[in-house]
């Protein structure tokens, strides 16, 4: 292996959040939020808050780090650092910032977070209302092209049309999701389990997206703890060592006006090679994945680019039973996710996989030593990691 | 001109109230809106290399040249995807649901790609990679690229 790797040297060894809130719904601001998830995962991996001297953000988090070090009388900020892009693509890349910093040594704790009130501030699923739009988005804007939901469709329509890919992946995520969300009190959608048939009745948000193919909005803040591998040996909790982290874009896959050069892609077919390789396994060795879902399609998609399944399996592998914990043969999203846990652009699934590798999900995958988070998938850059428990 | 199925005519596929094009202050795409008031489809084409490019850039991703020209094309595509949307986004979109958003890709420019609304019943199924011709749809401030199936 080469020398140049994180692979190991770093352990997630706490994490924690807030209460996970319908949209707008927080009582408290976007800051205080964050605050809270930092102070609960501090208090989780059993370090004192001011220990932590790195903060590692992503999309464009309006949660500064020097007023966030600043608030919480940090003694001194040793790595602030973001991963680029406004979606959910950085969530494991700012994992693996992380873990760079502390192989490096630039800090010896640093928290990974990310919150929202969509209250506060505007909402992700709405265009701002303008007169005029010059740029990129004068070329879609015009035609009512504004939102995710939408080029996800797009894209996740003619990845279909290639393959013959019918509603039923699609309605296995929502689903799953639906289902692992039952058994975690954190989740927004705890108590409120989903039928397949209120699924098929619920209302196109744009085809082939149902209302529970999409991921909430919600308000609230999750953080984690990274260390240095011979510091996490003295941690509170069991310690979750990251085996790779990657990030990656495929070849002019950002193009503007939906002209990425592989159209139908999850935008992980240069990663997932990269990421397997750090980890030095193969996909049939992990046991559980977290594969973010701003829309079901594109988790169908994520799976086949991670060598889950090949394009023509997608319709045998991505059902229900295969997806579900804890007997599916790769069980996903096991905490909810942005579907049905909390839409936190995706932290919500790092946490998850850290606790199914500690052994303490509430919907534990029965002896799980790997698990993997896929990150935002379409957008750019796109990031991935693995934890795994020794 | 699209109609609903109530056979009303109206002026514009989606009702005013959307944002209008301008081109770019950098003058990056200034010709190709020029163009669509002409009722001419023009893309970008490197003058060094002759790659296609789409959406416009300051220079050429294939040989770097910063000389990018620009290339008449004809109006006619390929439905490489389309989806039918049924929220509106927008507020102006209020009562405008359902219509259709469509990805067009155009054979004679390098397969670069469009995007417009397939003008017609937003209830239809047309097939992928149905051949598709463009249709210049006049506003005030700017004139938009839109597509229908070719009738056959």
């Amino acid at each position: 292996m080469s020398e140049y790797t994180i692979k190991d040297k770093v352990a997630v060894i706490g994490v924690g959040e807030t209460t996970y809130y319908k949209r707008a719904q927080a009582p408290v601001s976007e800051f205080r939020l964050a605050c809270e998830a930092i102070i609960k995962a501090a208090d989780d991996a059993g370090i004192d808050v001011k220990d932590i001297d790195g903060i590692s953000g992503y999309a464009d988090d309006r949660n500064d780090a020097s007023r966030l070090a600043t608030a919480l009388g940090l003694k001194h900020l040793g790595f602030a650092g973001m991963v680029w892009g406004g979606g959910g693509g950085g969530g494991s890349g700012a994992v693996g910032n992380a873990a760079a910093a502390l192989v490096a040594g630039y800090a010896k704790y640093v928290v990974v977070f990310r919150a929202l009130a969509q209250g506060q501030f505007g909402r992700f699923g709405q265009a701002p209302v303008t007169n005029s739009v010059s740029g990129a988005p004068a070329f879609t804007a015009p035609y009512g092209l504004y939102v995710p939901a939408q080029w996800v469709a797009l894209r996740t329509r003619r990845f279909m049309h290639q393959y013959g890919i019918n509603q039923e992946p699609l309605a296995a995520v929502a689903m799953a999701d639906y289902y692992h969300a039952q058994f975690n009190p954190r989740a927004v959608m705890y108590g409120r389990p989903l039928t397949r048939a209120e699924y098929d009745k619920s209302r196109w948000i744009v085809e082939p997206f149902h209302l529970y193919d999409c991921c909430m909005e919600n308000d609230g803040s999750a953080a984690l703890i990274l260390t240095t591998a011979d510091r996490a040996r003295d941690a509170k909790q069991k310690p979750a060592y990251l085996m790779a982290a990657a990030q990656g874009s495929n070849y002019r896959h950002n193009a503007t006006v939906e002209n990425s050069a592989d159209y139908a892609s999850s935008n992980f077919k240069t990663l997932a090679p990269r990421l397997f390789e750090m980890a030095g396994i193969t996909p049939k060795d992990v046991d559980c994945a977290q594969i973010y879902e701003h829309f079901s399609g594109a988790v169908m998609i994520s799976l086949v680019e991670h060598g889950f399944c090949k394009p023509e399996e997608v319709m045998d592998f991505v059902t229900y039973e295969n997806i579900i914990a804890p007997k599916g043969k790769l069980p996903i999203n096991t905490s909810g996710g942005n579907i049905a846990e909390c839409y936190m652009h995706g932290l919500e699934l790092v946490n998850e996989a850290v606790r199914q590798v500690r052994g303490d999900s509430t919907c534990q995958v029965p002896g799980a030593k790997i698990s993997l988070v896929a990150s935002g998938p379409m957008v750019s850059p796109v990031t991935d990691l693995i934890v795994h428990s020794i | 001109m699209a109609q609903d199925s109530k056979s009303e005519i109206k002026k514009y596929y989606l009702p005013e109230g959307l944002p209008a094009p301008r081109a770019a202050r950098t003058g990056v795409d200034k010709e190709y809106w020029d163009a669509t008031k002409r009722h001419e489809l023009v893309v970008q084409k490197c003058n060094s290399c002759g790659a296609f490019q789409w959406g416009p850039e300051v220079l050429c991703h294939q040989c770097h040249s910063f000389e990018m020209g620009w290339q008449k094309v004809a109006g006619r595509g390929r439905l490489y995807s389309w989806v039918r949307c049924w929220n509106p986004v927008h507020p102006a979109l209020k009562d405008a649901c359902p219509y259709i958003v469509a990805v067009v890709e155009l054979p004679d420019a390098g397969n670069i790609r469009m995007v417009g609304n397939l003008l017609g019943d937003p209830h239809q199924n047309p097939p992928f990679d149905s051949a598709v011709e463009a249709v210049f749809e006049d506003h005030p401030d700017a004139t938009l690229v839109q597509w229908k199936v070719t009738a056959k």
